[in-house]
């Protein structure tokens, strides 16, 4: 790489994972800078991750005042509400985050999301959201595909002991390791917007249920004007009833998306500690292959549910420019 | 799911973890979010800076401090009102005895080596806790139930020897860098540096009429007034000059291979070079003498010369004579110990010269000789997860969760096999011949009764091959041999003299035809051992003078012509560990799958055929390197994937039923 050695510091800390990754891998980490917003239980889990294995910085985006909630599956924060007094969710966690590596700046960025422009998304390699809108997701994904430079997107969602990742890398660029030797891989990613579009018909044929059912979910928050995850048992029969629609609109049979299972997700708003760090270090791994361009990365949804088991990748991309 | 049918068995269960390392730090922090309320924890580590970088709860300043205590005292910052209790000791000691396995309604495992698992294991058996058992390397990772009775435990399946290399490999035809590192580290580094008294073959050669004469010993001699840069200068032409010429002179071993290039210290290093650096000091911190540091190297990462690695040879060894000088006849080696790091690399580059061999960096060589064990932060959050969420279907205790097979064992791979990174399989059935957990069936012993020692058959045996930590043994009603804190003086006298006498000759004879019976109380664990004696062992493949049967353990990988070197210290501290294995279970199951043998130990439903596996290529790639730092491993702050090699035993297994 372009010469900066990584110093004895960084290579006593790193040992383990520079035996893992390579120390090509560790440089370029140690130059890339993180955004995250929606500072709940799965992304502590990834910011975590992802701080230990040293990024260059990381930044926090979230206004919210600490709520029991917020506490449930966080490790980074006292559960005494007075002791946070004053604090938004992301300082608080700044404050933690920063003693896990020094090495590592961790700040937070004050205001909505969505109101951030094109440019202030052009200081970072990787952009991180969790419990956004529909809209806010289409909108920071757009925002980040205007840009010259390749900035890596993804939103992470987990709810009740299930948890989803979508991944967009836009044009994305990597050696492959093969039998013999490498080979320089191209990867053509939709923007969520696009993957969504997806008709679901012509969905691979055992997509997982879960993807169709997180998307009932969204829709549903999104018509209703709720804030995600803002959402209880008394919406069941209206979200039943969405469903309904959604499928006869697409030309699919309704047993594709089990009532059992969005019970489960309309019930369980809250994370499930357990979840949020599978599907944490799923997505660290995932930003880490990213940002090294070591390994084969996701492509382009990826879905946990502790009830199988599974965790699952689906690549779910518009079939129209294939070929 | 997640609130409240969770909840009530989360808030009344008392959990032990055992492991407080990788996964035990992200663990203890799920356990705690997930909402339990009374967690014991036992680890005997204190805390290294290379943990930190996956270890989240400990920070720099407690680098020496318990493990145990330092996560306890983490957790609670963010959980203050429940219960942790840390222990900082071996989870072999004698107070974690059965009666205190018995208290807790699930034990998690988040260990680093085969004993403590196999221990934790039998007093899990005993005491009959369900186990949650666990293990990361790199990206790959497994999270298995264990529950006696209902699925297999740990030692059902036999786990892969060590690897070992033939010693003649090691002193005349390395071919690959680990054999340089083995012999710089276990024969150059012993013979200089370790106690004299061992048998050392560092002047064994292939050919016998060179290694006849005896003062070639005397070689590695210090002489007292002899200065230490010509000492170094000796031993360095002894070994890389002299000796790879007397291997050049038996003509017959180079036929068919590449000649090693004999390399004299005058040729790599003009007298005036060494000179300038002769100057050591002397520090009071014998501990941070290092001779990268006085010759101006810095990074670990680089790949030095011939001539730097010259220097470096002679730099260390100078350094341990004038600074570490007491320690002279008891070292060996240790990842840990920088000198000894930066002496073996550079022995291993100047061999590996010799033959031709690519140089490697000190951090690489490290990686080889110390069987550092590949660890980042994510697998161990994913697999900690993963625990939990069995560790809470164990909990809940209604028999559906056998009856529904809803335990799981769960494998992370590094690469989607079947679109999956995280894949569930049914856990197996228990395997009714393992004289673990199944109802006792004898082992067979065969042994020269009239020549093995009590002594050799309980070093040999009852600890290396059975992991007794306390065994008493009987012959009848006899008893020969007894461990324990409170025996009478006379008796340990006894004992000790039983120890050193010959099977036949004990008290009560053990002769062909006996039943012997070994039991730990600690681990209430019994074994009946029948005994066959045979006169003639074969030396190279049966080693040990001694064959136990019914007793399974995978072949080594290699079957090699002569007695071999481990690379590592201790084979008692084996790892079963490769990371591939996850890889090969799956290939293996497949095959499994489609047989469908009638008993279905081994259904794995979620393979069906043609399925293809991506990882298999890289695999291949790096199986070899990764599988030396995998076995035997001495890195005890680690997580490694305990897994067997199920799959090779598939068809052995079947047969056995």
């Amino acid at each position: 790489m372009d010469g900066e050695e990584l110093t004895e510091q960084e290579t006593a800390l790193y040992d383990r994972q520079i035996r893992v990754w390579g120390a090509d891998a560790q440089r370029r980490l140690s130059k890339s800078h993180i955004l995250v917003h929606g500072m709940k239980g799965t992304i502590t889990e990834f910011c975590k991750n992802i701080v230990l294995a040293g990024v260059g910085s990381l930044t926090l985006v979230d206004d919210r005042a600490v709520t029991e909630e917020a506490l449930s599956a966080n490790f980074l924060m006292p559960p005494d509400e007075n002791a946070c007094s004053g604090k938004t969710l992301a300082e608080l966690c700044r404050d933690s985050l920063n003693e896990f590596n020094p090495m590592v700046r961790v700040s937070v960025e004050k205001g909505d999301l969505a109101s951030f422009g094109v440019e202030f998304f052009d200081k970072f390699d990787v952009v991180v959201i969790s419990f956004c809108s529909l809209a806010t997701k289409k909108l920071i994904n757009e925002r980040c595909r205007k840009l010259s430079k390749r900035v890596s997107f993804y939103t992470v969602d987990c709810r009740d002991c299930c948890g989803e990742i979508f991944v967009d890398l836009q044009k994305y660029n990597y050696a492959k390791k093969r039998q013999d030797g490498t080979t320089e891989c191209e990867l053509q990613y939709p923007s969520f917007q696009e993957a969504i579009s997806v008709p679901w018909r012509s969905l691979p044929r055992k997509v997982s249920k879960l993807y169709l059912a997180m998307r009932v979910i969204e829709r549903f928050e999104e018509d209703e004007g709720r804030k995600p995850g803002e959402i209880c048992i008394e919406d069941l029969p209206a979200v039943l009833k969405l469903k309904k629609e959604l499928c006869e609109a697409q030309s699919l049979n309704e047993s594709h998306i089990p009532n059992a299972l969005l019970e489960r997700l309309v019930m369980g708003a809250r994370e499930f500690p357990p979840v949020c760090a599978i599907i944490g270090g799923i997505l660290g791994q995932e930003v880490i292959k990213a940002i090294s361009g070591k390994g084969d990365p996701l492509k382009n949804f990826f879905f946990f549910d502790s009830v199988d088991g599974k965790g699952i990748i689906e690549d779910i991309s518009d079939p129209r420019p294939k070929g | 799911m997640a609130s409240l049918q969770h909840s009530q068995a989360i808030k009344g269960a008392k959990v032990l973890m055992v492991g407080a390392g990788g996964i035990g730090c992200e663990l203890l922090k799920t356990l705690a979010l997930s909402g339990f309320q009374d967690i014991h924890i036992i680890d005997m580590d204190t805390i290294e800076v290379s943990n930190l970088n996956r270890q989240f709860l400990f920070r720099q300043s407690h680098v020496g401090q318990s493990k145990a205590k330092v996560a306890r005292d983490a957790v609670l910052r963010f959980r203050p009102h429940i219960s942790i209790t840390p222990y900082h000791a071996n989870a072999k000691d004698s107070n974690f005895n059965v009666d205190f396995f018995k208290q807790f309604n699930v034990v998690l495992n988040g260990l680093d080596n085969l004993d403590a698992r196999r221990h934790v294991n039998r007093l899990c058996l005993a005491a009959e806790v369900p186990l949650v058992e666990s293990g990361t390397t790199g990206f790959l990772g497994q999270v298995t139930v264990q529950v006696k009775g209902k699925t297999e435990c740990y030692e059902c399946q036999p786990k892969p020897a060590p690897k070992t290399y033939p010693v003649c490999t090691i002193t005349s035809t390395p071919s690959k860098f680990v054999h340089c590192i083995v012999w710089a580290k276990e024969l150059l580094f012993a013979k200089l540096f370790g106690d004299k008294n061992q048998v050392n073959d560092l002047n064994v050669r292939s050919n016998d009429a060179f290694s006849s004469s005896e003062n070639t010993n005397d070689v590695f001699e210090w002489r007292d007034d002899e200065d230490f840069e010509h000492y170094g200068r000796r031993i360095y032409d002894h070994v890389f000059g002299y000796n790879i010429e007397l291997a050049l002179s038996d003509e017959e071993t180079w036929k068919k291979r590449n000649k090693p290039r004999p390399i004299y210290v005058r040729d790599v290093l003009p007298d005036q070079m060494t000179q300038q650096n002769g100057n050591v000091d002397i520090t009071d911190d014998l501990s941070s003498a290092s001779a990268m540091a006085s010759l101006g190297l810095k990074n670990p990462q680089d790949i030095w010369c011939l001539m730097e690695n010259t220097r470096v040879f002679l730099e260390a060894l100078k350094l341990f004579f004038t600074n570490r000088k007491k320690e002279i006849g008891n070292l060996s080696f240790d990842k840990d110990d920088q000198l000894a790091v930066e002496f073996v690399t550079a022995a291993a580059n100047i061999r590996a010269a010799s033959f031709n061999i690519p140089s490697h960096s000190l951090f690489e060589a490290k990686g080889i000789a110390g069987n550092i064990v590949h660890a980042v932060a994510t697998t161990n959050a994913i697999v900690a997860g993963l625990i939990v969420i069995e560790a809470i279907k164990v909990l809940k205790k209604d028999n559906d969760c056998y009856r529904e097979k809803l335990m799981r064992m769960t494998y992370c791979l590094e690469h989607p096999s079947k679109k999956m990174l995280l894949m569930p399989v049914e856990p197996f059935e228990p395997n009714k011949s393992c004289f673990v957990c199944s109802s006792q069936t004898p082992l067979s012993l065969e042994i020269n009764t009239h020549r093995s020692k009590l002594r050799d058959f309980v070093e040999k045996i009852v600890k290396a091959k059975l992991g007794m930590n306390s065994p008493l043994i009987m012959c009848g009603s006899a008893l020969l041999y007894e461990v324990g804190d409170d025996l009478e003086e006379d008796m340990i006298a006894n004992y000790t003299a039983n120890l050193e006498k010959v099977l036949s000759e004990l008290p009560s004879p053990v002769i062909g035809g006996k039943m012997l019976t070994v039991e730990d109380l600690q681990q209430e664990f019994t074994c009946n051992i029948y005994i066959k004696h045979r006169e003639e062992f074969d030396e190279e493949k049966e080693p040990d003078g001694m064959v136990l049967s019914g007793w399974t353990q995978a072949l080594p990988e290699k079957k090699d012509d002569k007695t071999s070197i481990g690379n590592g210290a201790s084979t008692s501290k084996s790892l079963p560990t490769e990371p591939m294995d996850a890889q090969k279970d799956i290939e293996v199951k497949e095959i499994s799958d489609g047989t469908a043998s009638p008993g279905k130990k081994r259904k794995l439903p979620e393979f069906s055929e043609g399925c293809t596996l991506d990882q298999s290529n890289e695999a291949d790639e790096t199986r070899n390197d990764k599988k030396i730092q995998k076995l035997d491993d001495d890195d005890d702050d680690d997580d490694l994937v305990m897994l067997d090699h199920w799959g090779k035993d598939t068809s052995k297994k079947q047969r056995l039923q």
